[in-house]
């Protein structure tokens, strides 16, 4: 069964265009993050604003995606026994991708409240770092979501 | 993976980087409400940079694909309603996209052209450039514009 024949129930549609959004949102989020993070040198409003970008964007966009996730799966009845390969893909990723958010959420937090006594910038690099390998896995998942190999 | 599962792929990975691309410069047009000096209009300018990136990646992705898919698989044609419909809406937010960025590049110019004359401190007139309601507007259209693709993309309106 492809995504394009699920999408031809409209229940899974609505599913399927909040899991997308959400997932376009979490990937615009992280974009920006990790942008702001890197051109910040040192200077708060962007070490701020990458960091809230994180907390506002990409955690919505991450949450919106996995609801999404579950609807589709739970109508199609697919659990872990009947999964093909893409849809583990997209599964691990998107749940590790979750604790690894979480982890850059709190390192980033703690690094955002530093930032008044001129520390933080280190815990900001780390969030940074996250970000950046968060991209680059849900880019995985995205190609593994659309193009579905065996 | 055959070709056309790797060309869908790609199609799909533009699209994300297009609506990334847009989150982003959502980003940034509430931020750079709050600046009104040439430095810090300035220092946005590698993000800009970034989002023109993914913006420009995206669009040209999804449309060149985009059009290949249509004639390469079997179950779709160029003329299908839902697809003409995409093209429309895609042309629609390229254009909106460019005066979009062509109203936030005013800041830029300005706060370069205060930047050179050496006037470093706060300036009314480029706040105001900076929260150019005009350029709300368009990136506002924009998005829908770009939302109302993903909506045809997902529920193909009129398909077989």
């Amino acid at each position: 069964m492809t995504l394009a024949s699920i999408a031809h129930t409209h229940g899974q549609d609505v599913a399927l265009f909040l899991h997308v959004l959400g997932a376009m949102i979490l990937v615009g989020g992280l974009l920006t993050c990790a942008s702001s993070l890197a051109f910040a040198r040192g200077d708060v409003r962007f070490l701020r604003l990458g960091y809230f970008s994180l907390l506002a964007v990409a955690l919505p966009g991450w949450l919106l995606m996995r609801i999404g996730a579950e609807w589709i799966a739970s109508k199609e009845g697919w659990n872990d026994k009947n999964a093909q390969t893409w849809l583990n893909i997209g599964f691990i990723i998107a749940d590790a991708g979750g604790l690894l958010l979480l982890i850059s959420l709190i390192a980033g937090g703690i690094g955002v409240r530093r930032l008044r006594a001129g520390k933080g910038t280190g815990l900001l690099k780390a969030t940074l770092v996250l970000s950046v390998v968060l991209l680059g896995a849900y880019v995985v998942a995205v190609w593994a979501m659309a193009g579905k190999p065996n | 993976m055959n070709f056309n599962q790797w060309a869908l792929a790609l199609h799909v990975l533009s699209a994300f980087a297009y609506v990334g691309g847009i989150v982003l410069f959502w980003v940034l047009v509430v931020a750079v409400r709050r600046v009104d000096t040439p430095e810090g209009t300035l220092r946005m300018a590698p993000i800009v940079k970034v989002g023109n990136a993914a913006v420009g990646i995206g669009a040209t992705g999804t449309i060149v694909i985009g059009i290949y898919l249509a004639f390469a698989l079997d179950s779709y044609a160029i003329w299908n309603g839902w697809i003409i419909a995409a093209l429309v809406l895609w042309a629609i937010s390229a254009e909106l996209g460019r005066r979009t960025g062509a109203a936030y590049m005013q800041g830029m110019d300005k706060a370069k052209e205060l930047d050179a004359a050496g006037k470093p401190d706060a300036n009314a007139e480029l706040l105001a450039l900076n929260r150019t309601s005009a350029g709300v507007v368009l990136h506002a259209l924009t998005s829908l514009a770009v939302l109302l693709i993903l909506l045809d993309m997902i529920f193909k309106p009129g398909a077989p």
